[in-house]
């Protein structure tokens, strides 16, 4: 690297570790959901990235009401919105799994074909309702621009808030999974099913709000991700992909997998893409996860379920 | 076996079909006076009082977002000319089709408005890709295609009238002024990875280090689609190039544009040329993540010459208020007033002649929003190439405008 000093190298060396911790936090987010419904149920959520864009369309509706009655709040609004968002695509769901899912537990890929179904049903309603162009919630000023941290590092401040975001779903999701009585609940449930509606759970009732939990922080993910891109009726299909790429090389059934494949591939991609180009760093990575799941087809972390 | 004597057959058929077409066409050419020419003269869906065109869009998928404001162009079009008397006397009728943002879709729809409906023109398609899947179509059935787009230019086919601009028009003077206002000689190129962005990077290299004497130090593309540019913004921000040089799309564009700012890097600090934005895509990234940045188009929404004023008022009549108008919805307007022009010229609807007529390179339009533009010999438009700097509010301020430049789809030295 001719030709740069110390400084600047040690600079972009920085930012770059930053791109993908980025990168991570964001792959994270999104796969987190899925990583709840896929794991804990065994339901193939396709419409995944729909419940995503619910987050983001409730984001932008509430950008847009908050301008134009009440411009005084424009600077708070984004946190009130991801918690509504949250909800939102959290009911969305509550309602999927009672109306849909449900009666599909006994045929786990008819539920992969229903879940397609359903994003097919939610993009085109999008289209309907919010009309096709894409739209942009307009965020506060302090969420935009960067945080000089040297006269040579910008830190984006969308990219520590994403980040921020993760580590407190993450936190949250490991609290509610193993060490509330709920996650108790759910755990059993996954383990032994009839056993645990034995003892006296309520299987359907953890189900149907598993499926709430996941796709609420699907919702999440999505008002999160206006911050970095825009929300059209197709967005989310731009995410499924990555999502269960991360899920299913993390080992289905294991949170921490989930957790660890997301920051191996967002590393491996972001580091492979500051030396060859955009496209071929996606070869790659996809060709490593490829033959590592040839010799682990389990993914990374296998669950130890009893089968 | 079957494959021949299928061959042999539709040849016959053809022939047939071209014979007949021929004696029509001379009854025309003699009533052109009174118009009063048969019905169903031209094979075509034309009666006294009508005529049936195709729109052929994508509403549904991920390119109703570009595609919304060509077709809405087009029947603002459509509804004007007939409200002043339409063409040779007749009304225009639309048959809409859903290309779907789905390539395949685009062929068969084609064949749909072609055969089926037997359509004298059709407006529509806007990727290069639908294009390239409907143009076998267009030419199988000798159809007419006005396609709207700008776009990497090496087409000319016979069937297809081109009222964007192809690459060459829109990319070589951009480059000029850029080298000649801002003194730039380094250029860090960047764009989605498919034909359009590959073939216009290609030419701009080539003009960058064969006419100006400047050096690319960068060339990235991204797959379409793609939302995280942090990696690519951080090797941009090592080689520290003069001009970025953009051609990103779709979604990734919006995600380009924040995260560039982001990543703290504005117009203050970097110059940036883009060929790949229009008031259409503004819409979506914000215009305080574009503010001071640069597009090359041929058209922008805030273009002060009365033609434009009407159209962005009629426009905003039929659509509403919050409509803004892109390059390519521009484009799309003019192509039912050029088919009028050509149709009007040849004094028939028929394909053959109209194109004949399209060929004289003497169909001009005056009222063009854009200015004034002229359609060559070789089924492109002359235009102008214009720098806009985009604005907070989503408008670009024009600060150069090109002169006439003639549209040259197969550039020598640049291929």
């Amino acid at each position: 690297m001719g030709g740069y000093s110390y400084d600047e190298l040690g600079a972009i060396f920085a930012m770059q570790g930053f791109a993908g911790i980025s990168l991570f936090s964001v792959l994270l987010l999104m796969a987190l959901g899925l990583a709840i419904i896929f794991g804990q149920m065994g339901v193939i959520n396709m419409a995944h990235g729909e419940f995503m864009a619910a987050g983001a369309y409730t984001t932008y509706l509430i950008s847009t009401l908050t301008e134009t009655y009440i411009p005084a709040f424009m600077p708070y609004y984004f946190v009130f919105s991801i918690a509504a968002a949250f909800l939102v695509a959290g009911t969305l769901g509550y309602l999927a799994e009672f109306i849909l899912i449900r009666h599909l537990y006994k045929r786990p890929l008819d539920t992969l074909l229903a879940t397609w179904g359903l994003s097919l049903i939610m993009q085109q309603s999008y289209r309907s309702i919010f009309g096709a162009r894409e739209v942009s919630p307009t965020l506060p000023e302090w969420l935009m621009g960067a945080y000089p941290a040297t006269d040579m590092i910008d830190i984006p401040i969308n990219g520590m808030f994403v980040l921020g975001l993760t580590i407190f779903t993450t936190l949250a999701v490991f609290y509610l999974m193993f060490k509330s009585s709920w996650g108790l609940r759910v755990r059993a449930t996954t383990q032994n099913r009839v056993m645990a509606g034995a003892v006296g759970i309520n299987t359907k009732k953890v189900d149907r709000y598993t499926f709430a939990l996941g796709c609420g922080i699907a919702g999440m993910a999505g008002a999160a991700f206006t911050t970095i891109a825009s929300t059209g009726p197709t967005t989310g299909t731009l995410y499924i992909v990555d999502t269960f790429m991360v899920v299913v090389f993390g080992g289905a059934a294991s949170l921490f997998g989930t957790i660890a494949s997301a920051f191996s591939i967002a590393q491996a991609q972001s580091i492979l893409e500051f030396f060859i180009s955009g496209s071929m760093a996606k070869v790659f990575t996809l060709l490593t996860l490829v033959i590592i799941l040839m010799f682990k087809p389990e993914g990374l972390f296998a669950s130890k379920v009893r089968r | 076996m079957s494959d021949k004597s299928d061959n042999q057959r539709s040849w016959g058929r053809r022939k047939v079909v071209r014979a007949l077409g021929a004696l029509p066409l001379g009854i025309i050419l003699a009533s052109q006076l009174s118009w009063a020419a048969p019905a169903t003269s031209t094979g075509q869906a034309v009666t006294d009082d009508t005529v049936t065109v195709g729109i052929l869009h994508s509403l549904t998928g991920t390119m109703a977002i570009s595609e919304t404001g060509a077709q809405e162009a087009e029947k603002l079009a459509i509804k004007q000319i007939n409200e002043s008397g339409g063409i040779l006397g007749r009304q225009i009728k639309i048959i809409q089709e859903d290309g779907a943002s789905d390539w395949p879709t685009f062929a068969e729809k084609s064949r749909k408005l072609l055969v089926n409906d037997k359509v004298a023109a059709v407006f529509g398609c806007w990727t290069s890709a639908s294009r390239k899947a409907a143009l076998p179509v267009f030419e199988k059935e000798n159809g007419l295609l006005y396609y709207p787009t700008f776009y990497e230019g090496l087409e000319q086919s016979k069937n297809v009238i081109y009222t964007g601009q192809e690459a060459t028009q829109q990319i070589l003077d951009g480059l000029n002024w850029v080298a000649k206002e801002k003194g730039a000689k380094t250029f860090y190129l960047i764009g989605s990875d498919y034909i359009w962005p590959r073939t216009s990077m290609k030419i701009a290299r080539k003009h960058i280090e064969n006419v100006l004497g400047g050096k690319v130090v960068g060339e990235e593309y991204k797959p379409l689609g793609d939302t995280q540019f942090g990696s690519v913004i951080n090797k941009i921000r090592l080689k520290k190039p003069d001009v970025i040089y953009a051609a990103v799309v779709g979604g990734s564009n919006v995600a380009w544009f924040k995260q560039l700012k982001a990543a703290g890097i504005n117009s203050k600090k970097q110059t940036l040329l883009t060929i790949s934005v229009t008031e259409d895509e503004v819409l979506g990234i914000g215009g305080e993540n574009l503010e001071g940045f640069y597009s090359i188009m041929k058209y922008f929404q805030s273009q002060d010459n009365p033609n434009n004023v009407a159209f962005v008022k009629a426009f905003k009549e039929m659509w509403g208020d919050d409509s803004v108008i892109g390059d390519v919805t521009q484009a799309a307007y003019l192509g039912p007033w050029l088919w009028k022009a050509a149709v009007e010229k040849a004094g028939t609807f028929d394909v053959d002649a109209v194109v004949k007529a399209s060929e004289e390179g003497d169909i001009e339009l005056t009222t063009a929003p854009e200015g004034y533009v002229k359609l060559h010999p070789n089924h492109h438009l002359w235009s102008k190439a214009r720098v806009g700097m985009w604005k907070k509010d989503g408008q670009a301020e024009v600060v150069y405008t090109s002169e006439l430049i003639e549209p040259d789809p197969f550039p020598e030295g640049y291929q």
